[in-house]
């Protein structure tokens, strides 16, 4: 088995990885963050195994480079280990969704993005967020309860 | 409201549009692009056209099945590839003056990584049939100094990475038959009607 050209990598996960860069970072700095994943991927690429889920392998990725946003943003000269709850230090988005996607805590903000925009299993998710498989689902329903209540009183 | 994200386009087309071209141009500057292609119409019908950083690589015929050659080319070159037009640019704009007419050799970097040894011999004298000349299999195989080997340059010619560019469609069956080709019988007709009225 090898790996397929990575055109078709780009093609097949470029769209859900954008929509995760989105949940993450909001609207315009996602751009940034999915060229760099996507360099950052295609320059490993030849090294990853060929039974490796790739969509983990890129949202691990957009993970990474998502933190080194919010490091550069916040200019602060300890680096952040994790991505920052609420909201204040996030930066702007523009479309409705993704700003109450910031308004979650990171796990929650997390496991929605890789399970409802991402589709990654939650055995999956709990590897990326160094939890357990049900505290991994737990954080994504709990954060699908948030979203829709936002929703909700927003339309109300 | 059972899926918040249900009004979510799966696609934005436009993001994916700048975003692709902003990873070729991010790939290509760090060098990481190590196979580019594209496809281009023709009267042999939709060519795809591969290129390294050396020279152009691969030209395929739609019969090969393009995904199939790319998928080849993974394997064989690398799978950094990425569908990256400006590369072949030069090569796709001669092929187009060929075809009408009015270019009889190709003046392109070639990258011969995909044909080893006495292929790759076979491949450098067919260089030197001229525009509206043939060869027959046995005067080629004389010609590399080995003339029992007719058979090894029929697979040679058969088995071509460059077709077109290296021009394996002038080696012709001893008895004037025209004989098989990469991209069809029909095709190789097609290729030597047009020079004979050309040249």
């Amino acid at each position: 088995m090898s790996l397929p050209p990575f055109e078709q990598v780009v093609e097949e996960h470029g769209p859900r990885v954008l929509r995760v860069c989105r949940a993450m970072l909001g609207y315009h700095e996602a751009e940034d963050a999915w060229s760099e994943t996507f360099l950052a991927a295609l320059r490993a690429y030849p090294q990853l195994d060929p039974n490796a889920n790739i969509e983990a392998w890129l949202v691990t990725i957009a993970k990474r480079k998502a933190i080194d946003h919010y490091r550069s943003a916040a200019r602060t000269p300890s680096p952040a280990a994790e991505l920052p709850d609420g909201v204040d230090t996030l930066p702007e988005g523009y479309d409705e969704l993704w700003t109450a996607m910031r308004s979650l805590p990171a796990q929650q903000r997390e496991a929605v993005a890789y399970h409802h925009l991402a589709g990654l299993p939650y055995t999956e998710i709990a590897e990326i967020l160094g939890n357990s498989a049900a505290a991994a689902r737990r954080a994504s329903s709990d954060g699908m309860k948030k979203l829709r209540a936002i929703y909700q009183g927003a339309s109300r | 409201m059972n899926n918040v994200f249900a009004a979510l386009p799966e696609v934005d087309a436009d993001a994916s549009r700048r975003l692709h071209a902003r990873l070729v141009a991010a790939a290509e500057d760090a060098g990481l692009l190590d196979v580019a292609y594209r496809t281009v119409d023709s009267p042999v019908g939709p060519l795809l056209l591969a290129g390294t950083g050396e020279g152009v690589v691969r030209v395929a015929f739609e019969c090969e099945g393009h995904d199939d050659v790319l998928a080849t080319l993974s394997e064989r070159v690398s799978p950094r590839i990425l569908n990256a037009p400006a590369r072949l640019d030069a090569v796709a704009r001669q092929l187009d003056e060929y075809f009408a007419g009015r270019r009889s050799s190709f003046d392109v970097a070639l990258d011969f990584r995909l044909a080893a040894g006495f292929r790759r011999s076979v491949l450098e004298q067919l260089r030197h049939i001229s525009y509206g000349k043939t060869a027959s299999y046995a005067e080629v195989a004389a010609k590399t100094g080995h003339p029992k080997a007719v058979r090894a340059v029929g697979t040679a010619c058969a088995l071509n990475p460059l077709p077109l560019v290296v021009p394996c469609h002038r080696v012709v069956r001893s008895d004037g038959a025209a004989g098989n080709y990469r991209g069809g019988a029909e095709a190789k007709l097609t290729l030597l009607a047009l020079e004979a009225r050309r040249s």
